[in-house]
């Protein structure tokens, strides 16, 4: 049962912000806080303990590998934003004193089979004829033994690699992001629900809960709870819930830095392991088949991690578009207003904070970003 | 899928009673537990402790009450599944657990969780010392392996049980350095003078009576109301202090037990998504249950201190509350032992009167609100107090962000050491009750399992 | 830190580190350290020294090594012949 929310207060009465951001989770966050790096006044809107919260269920990885087949320019700003990742992350950290726990030791996908390394090795030779796949390389059982720490089960034939993968805590990047908005001058207003949205000269007024805020651009990016208050701004957002479970076992002693798709070991020790792709809808419940499934690829992949306690475990509802890739639009019918979602919202966090927001501020997408309209779905209307 | 009559989780009194009543009726029922011998943590040990005449005069009667029950559950043709733990329970009665070192799920028309009570969290400035353990840890070694402090122990904290584990370490031999008391009313008792002119009542209060007259005959240096509480030392527990009578006190021990009452143990019934309700007359959650053990999921009963702390006794009536419940759901006749069950419910309300008695001379701790900043309140994940208020001060909204952005409540222990806490603190700062600020969503693993042991599962 | 009540019954003997201890059968390891004067079972991963808090399986405290095999609850486990328990010293290893 969702509990009721504490009152939350507006730093004035008519509170007037350059950019309002309606939607604190890491996709939301990273706008809001680039949007001040730009030299905009910032709100922030969040909602309460109990929400649809895809940032607080991410497996905390900067994935490049095989991303943007079929459209380079998903693929150059995934790229990008791991290139800005190093310097962006570093920022947030000197600022707010959290380590938001990144490092890029590059990312393995492990092959259980032959066939699963041919596909591999199709989908790095497909981007690399479309522009590039940042490196992505096949390599065979003996270099795939030679960098990782745990023996390998016997069923491992291969796996691609790609140098640019990086994993992060998404959860201390919230954080740093919520704490550095609010040293910075931004107002994060938590606890808040967004009632409606209305253009008025210069801008739009938001009615919440908290009260009214007058935003000369006002962003949505509510991840699931998006698509009515996007859609009274001339904006589509068609997104669905993409359930991905995840498994935490207890602290173990650091492996050393090492990535995999599905398995990584955080700061703190605990292995990860994940997730699946479910389309069930919103119950971001787990179920013990997943459980099963994913622990036995763990188990094939590295027998040793067999042992480890599995303390937690949780289904996170990805935002999925159609086609899996971002939607970042301005709407035509009201100037000012833009849409951004995206279910890699630690991936493209130094896209969002230093590539979108900036340009959300300047009031225009260039085409790189243009390109990512939701205008996609509907050819026709377009 | 193993498909069972009825699934009883717990082996206290509140199962034993109700697998014994649903098993003599030809029930096919599996009782799962993770201790080693029936009993709950109420009467561990208890058939060992019956037998054996230096224990029994320690544990008086509480020993031979709970062989007596255990002996009947044993009798009853209950199948009874010990060192085993429940990981899952699903709205569809699917049971996760694991047992001998694999794990499997059970399919079931009627799960009754009788999961009991666990000790309030009690977190103040050195309880994670060696040394610092709860006075349900220095009853569980006595009654469980027949163990004593070699030296006085502290007592520290409130509620019956303190008491009690006093008497008992007086009729051991080893009768504690001092008690040490936080809250405590005793007039409010006047407030509840009806309920004394009930039998049971009398009963419970003479005992009460009985305990003090014996700490005072044993010459138990005996402080009230205390304050300021903090355990000392550096590598482990050397001394407690506490400001009562108007001044600061400090008494040196090798040991010291903590105590502020009992609480429903809430991880599975949080798990299914079952509203709960805070009671703030006893200060805890408990599970939103109706009069019959019935929540709102069909054919997920509950019964015993699970739902609401009465104590063993009206575990009992619980019990066999859930287990009529459960055959009226077998047989599909909603009448069945109608006489039967109002005889149960008038039994159990009785004792349900006396624990508000309780809960009136022994109050809610007003400690939180003290607890000083650098108090590790979450243990796994070393967590204070400061930590979390800092958080809350700069928005966080309540224990699920909290967790997520402390690991408050990340470790193994699942958030059931620090849970209670991080609710009461955040409402205080937030000036919100409890129940409105809720508690942490708890989900499955209920209790740790290994990668491997799900991996090999036969049956999902 | 703590003693038996009685004496007799069936004992048990087993490794604690490098000093052998003599339990009573049906102990729980817990049980039998504590009575064998051991206050400190485990360093927790973030540092400090820990023993048992709860001693009915929740606390994780009391978390010590039995043979070869790591993180386990002492208070969970019966003493048996000739086990080798360890203290846990932070997290635990892989592999």
């Amino acid at each position: 049962m969702p509990s009721r929310q504490p009152p939350t207060s507006l730093p004035s009465e008519r509170f007037a912000v350059d950019v309002a951001v309606v939607g604190g989770g890491l996709v939301g966050s990273a706008i809001a806080w680039g949007a001040l790096e730009a030299g905009a006044t910032v709100a922030l809107l969040d909602e309460g303990d109990v929400a649809h919260r895809a940032s607080r269920g991410n497996f905390g990885q900067i994935w490049v590998q095989g991303k943007g087949e079929g459209h380079p320019p998903y693929a150059r700003l995934t790229q990008r934003s791991a290139t800005l990742w190093p310097e962006f992350s570093a920022r947030l950290g000197v600022r707010t004193g959290i380590d938001v726990g990144f490092s890029q030791p590059g990312g393995l996908t492990l092959c259980l089979s032959e066939e699963e390394l041919a596909t591999r090795a199709a989908i790095a030779s497909r981007l690399d004829a479309e522009g590039g796949s940042a490196g992505m390389a096949i390599l065979d059982r003996d270099a795939v033994a030679r960098m990782t720490p745990l023996p390998l089960g016997d069923s491992v034939r291969g796996a691609s690699f790609c140098p640019a993968d990086a994993h992060a805590n998404p959860l201390a990047l919230l954080r740093a992001f919520h704490l550095d908005i609010q040293a910075q001058g931004g107002a994060f207003i938590p606890h808040t629900s967004v009632e409606a949205v209305r253009a008025v000269r210069g801008g739009f007024a938001i009615a919440t809960s908290a009260g009214e805020i007058v935003a000369g651009k006002v962003v949505v990016a509510a991840g699931l709870g998006s698509a009515g208050l996007a859609a009274s701004l001339g904006l589509d957002m068609p997104v669905r819930p993409v359930r991905g479970q995840v498994m935490v076992t207890e602290r173990a002693a650091p492996l050393g830095d090492f990535l995999f798709t599905g398995l990584r070991q955080t700061r703190e020790g605990s292995l990860m392991i994940g997730g699946t792709q479910e389309e069930v809808g919103f119950d971001d419940g787990t179920a013990n088949v997943a459980m099963r499934t994913m622990s036995r690829r763990a188990v094939a992949s590295f027998p040793d991690i067999a042992r480890l306690d599995v303390v937690r475990c949780w289904g996170a509802l990805r935002i999925m578009t159609p086609d899996g890739r971002p939607i970042y639009q301005q709407s035509r019918r009201y100037p000012g207003a833009f849409a951004a979602t995206c279910h890699s919202g630690v991936t493209l966090a130094a896209a969002h904070a230093l590539v979108v927001a900036p340009s959300i501020v300047a009031g225009d997408l260039p085409h790189e970003l243009a390109t990512f309209s939701a205008d996609r779905f509907h050819v026709q209307a377009a | 899928m193993r498909k069972v009559d009825v699934i009883v989780i717990g082996a206290g009194p509140a199962g034993m009673a109700a697998a014994t009543h649903l098993a003599e009726r030809g029930r096919d029922v599996v009782v799962v537990d993770d201790q080693r011998t029936p009993g709950g943590q109420i009467y561990r040990g208890a058939e060992r402790n019956a037998a054996s005449p230096a224990r029994a005069r320690i544990l008086g009667a509480d020993a031979a009450r709970g062989a007596a029950l255990i002996a009947a559950f044993r009798a009853s043709g209950a199948r009874y599944w010990p060192e085993s733990r429940v990981w899952r329970v699903t709205a569809e009665r699917e049971v996760s657990l694991t047992r001998n070192g694999r794990s499997e799920t059970l399919g079931t028309p009627v799960v009754i969780a009788a999961t009991g009570a666990m000790e309030r969290p009690v977190p103040v400035p050195g309880w994670t010392l060696p040394g610092v353990m709860t006075a349900g840890a220095l009853q569980t070694l006595l009654k469980g392996d027949g163990l004593v402090p070699a030296e006085p122990p502290v007592l520290v904290g409130s509620g019956p049980l303190l008491l009690l584990l006093a008497n008992q370490l007086i009729a051991a031999g080893v009768a504690p350095a001092a008690i040490v008391e936080t809250s405590v009313r005793p007039w409010a008792a006047r407030g509840e003078l009806s309920l004394v002119l009930e039998p049971v009542a009398r009963r419970d209060l003479w005992r009460g009576l009985a305990m003090l007259a014996k700490l005072r005959r044993a010459r138990v240096p005996h402080y009230r109301n205390a304050t300021e509480i903090r355990i000392e030392g550096s590598r482990r527990a050397e001394a407690v202090s506490f400001v009562a009578g108007g001044r600061r006190q400090r008494i040196a021990a090798s040991l010291f037990a903590l105590h502020e009452g009992v609480i429903p143990a809430q991880q599975l019934s949080r798990s299914l998504g079952i509203a709960h309700d805070f009671d703030e007359r006893h200060h805890a959650f408990g599970p939103r249950v109706d009069g019959r053990g019935e929540s709102p999921i069909p054919g997920i009963l509950f019964a015993g201190d699970c739902v609401r702390i009465a104590g063993a006794a009206a575990a009992e009536h619980a019990g066999r509350i859930a287990a009529i419940s459960a055959l009226r759901m077998l047989t599909a006749d909603p009448a069945l032992d109608a006489a039967a069950l109002a005889d149960e419910q008038r039994q159990l309300q009785a004792h349900a009167r006396i624990q508000s008695l309780v809960d009136a001379v022994y109050p809610p701790p007003a400690m939180l609100a003290a607890t000083p900043d650098e108090t590790v309140i979450c243990r796994c994940e070393n967590v204070t107090a400061g930590e979390l208020r800092a958080a809350v001060a700069a928005g966080c909204a309540g224990p699920n962000q909290a967790k997520s952005f402390l690991r408050v409540g990340m470790g193994p222990c699942q958030g059931r050491l620090c849970g209670p806490t991080v609710a009461g603190l955040i409402a205080e700062m937030q000036h919100r009750s409890v129940g409105d600020v809720g508690y942490f969503r708890i989900r499955a693993p209920l209790q740790p399992v290994t990668v491997g042991e799900l991996a090999d599962m036969q049956d999902a | 830190m703590f003693k038996r009540l009685e004496r007799g019954g069936p004992t048990v003997r087993f490794r604690f580190e490098d000093e052998e201890i003599e339990a009573v059968e049906g102990e729980s390891v817990a049980a039998a350290l504590l009575a064998a004067g051991i206050d400190t079972f485990r360093t927790s991963p973030l540092g400090p020294a820990r023993a048992p808090y709860c001693m009915i399986g929740m606390c994780f405290d009391c978390l010590v090594s039995i043979d070869g095999v790591e993180n386990r609850r002492a208070c969970q486990v019966a003493v048996a012949p000739g086990l080798s328990v360890r203290r846990q010293s932070g997290a635990r290893r892989v592999g």
